[in-house]
């Protein structure tokens, strides 16, 4: 009788968690900034149709960061989460929070018992009836869940651009200012992104029923030429 | 979290993904139910250069009852397109829910709207899912209207109890008040109307409805109920506010006691 091998407990995971940040990182990177009305999501994605963000339902919106067949298949399951709890119960009865347990039991189920890790990363944000309501949840490839304030990046090279978002970050930002703040702190001091290398959405207090808007590159333009801060 | 086998998952059909996760019941089907049971009752469509206006009434009946006066029949069913209900109240405003929640969740999964012809075809189906229903008394005859953002136009359709779905050029009717209601239209349609000249239409044919029909309620100026009447352009779905249609149906009262 053949007997396997023997390995460590502690060496799987290991294995598993740097062949899912390894994948992470990978990909390029994504920042939730809260601003005054609510919360805007800047991304680093040149293709014009397969996102990163997306609407979940009336005040929740989605990011994912990574292999992008398996944020979107997330995604689709928290679209159905939502719309399913939402008419089961009653549309004020879907929230972020629980969403990001959902998504946080998924992914700690995948990373435990199957054959690999799903390499992403994602962001549940909710945008509430005033700013203190806001919430953002960042949930890792092995089902860690953040409760994450005023901003959030997700992707490779994190580290570096929370410290510049950090660097400008105030409370009470407008949009046009937390656009820029997130685009200057995806590309560092060597790069500039344009317009087109940019996907941006925001959840905003205001916007009625739906608060989730996508910005076209045309309207990202005007937002992120104005005045230099 | 609700996950699917990609060779048995259910797509963005929500229809479809509640009957996976056991949330809809079979529909009702066996003996007849009778006629207590609240009932609702005169909407139309009326195609106007801009778009579609839409109107119905606020009465619910039961039997010789009067069961409800402000029931909203004409609905937003997304921004660009609105659903109008005729028949057995109960399953009329679960259709609507669930048509509503399976446009939108359509635009979320997949990323983009449905055409205004996917989402008339959409409520045939949902109307045919009905046919039980149709056979216990429970029938629901819609009807359903839209700005078509592709073609640039207003578009109307009718529906009979088996999902028929009929396309029409000028309005569509549905109610027990709709043959009057038809007759008015028929008669005071013309191809150059503009908003005010549709509104003062539909304003008229619900008010004939209303006159003729026992079903269908009438503007309730002592309450401040009047019937819902909504717009659906190219900048989305209006409802035609309150003052405004009180103006509207007193110039019609005015011409009624003219005659």
């Amino acid at each position: 009788m053949n007997m396997p091998f023997y390995v460590a407990p502690e060496q799987v995971m290991k294995d598993r968690a740097d062949y899912a940040r390894k994948g992470i990182a990978r990909g390029r990177a994504l920042v939730a900034i809260r601003y005054d009305e609510g919360v805007v999501i800047v991304a680093e994605n040149s293709s014009a149709t397969l996102r990163k963000i997306s609407e979940i339902y009336d005040r929740i919106g989605f990011a994912g960061v990574g292999r992008y067949n398996e944020y979107d298949q997330l995604r689709v399951a928290g679209v159905r989460a939502a719309d399913l709890k939402g008419y089961q119960y009653s549309r004020d009865d879907v929230d972020a929070r629980s969403l990001a347990n959902l998504y946080a039991q998924h992914l700690g189920q995948v990373f435990t018992h199957e054959m690999k890790p799903m390499e992403v990363e994602i962001l549940v944000a909710e945008v509430g009836q005033t700013s203190e309501g806001d919430q953002m949840f960042h949930v890792l490839y092995d089902g860690t869940v953040m409760d994450e304030q005023d901003f959030a990046a997700l992707g490779g090279d994190t580290d570096a651009i929370t410290e510049r978002v950090k660097a400008g970050w105030s409370d009470g930002l407008d949009l046009a200012a937390a656009v820029r703040l997130g685009r200057s702190a995806l590309a560092g001091e060597e790069r500039t992104l344009d317009p087109a290398d940019l996907e941006v959405a925001y959840l905003a207090r205001g916007n009625g029923r739906r608060c989730f808007r996508r910005l076209s590159d045309g309207e990202v333009e005007p937002l992120t030429t104005t005045a230099t801060s | 979290m609700p996950m699917f086998l990609p060779n048995d998952d259910p797509g963005a059909n929500f229809p479809a993904l509640l009957r996976r996760t056991g949330l809809t019941e079979t529909g009702p089907g066996g003996e007849r139910l009778g006629g207590d049971i609240p009932h609702a009752t005169t909407c139309v469509a009326v195609r106007f250069a801009d778009g579609v206006i839409m109107a119905g009434d606020r009465r619910a009946t039961s039997g010789n009852l009067i069961s409800h006066r402000t029931m909203e029949k004409v609905v937003e069913a997304d921004r660009h397109s609105a659903v109008a209900i005729a028949g057995a109240a109960g399953p009329a405003m679960e259709m609507i829910r669930v048509f509503q929640l399976q446009l939108e969740h359509y635009e979320k999964v997949e990323g983009s709207a449905l055409s205004l012809e996917g989402k008339a075809n959409q409520l045939s189906m949902m109307v045919r899912g009905n046919l039980q229903g149709a056979f216990a008394g429970l029938a629901v005859v819609p009807i359903f209207g839209g700005y078509d953002l592709r073609r640039e136009t207003g578009r109307v359709w009718a529906y009979d109890v088996t999902g028929g779905r009929y396309e029409e050029r000028e309005y569509v009717t549905t109610g027990s008040g709709s043959l009057h209601a038809g007759t008015v239209i028929k008669i005071g349609f013309r191809d150059d109307l503009d908003r005010s000249g549709v509104l003062a239409l539909v304003a008229k044919a619900l008010w004939e409805a209303a006159d003729a029909d026992s079903a269908t309620g009438g503007p309730d100026a002592l309450r401040g109920i009047y019937p819902v009447v909504a717009t659906i352009t190219a900048d989305g779905f209006t409802p035609v506010a309150d003052d405004e249609l009180a103006t509207t149906f007193e110039s019609v009262a005015e011409e009624v006691r003219a005659r």
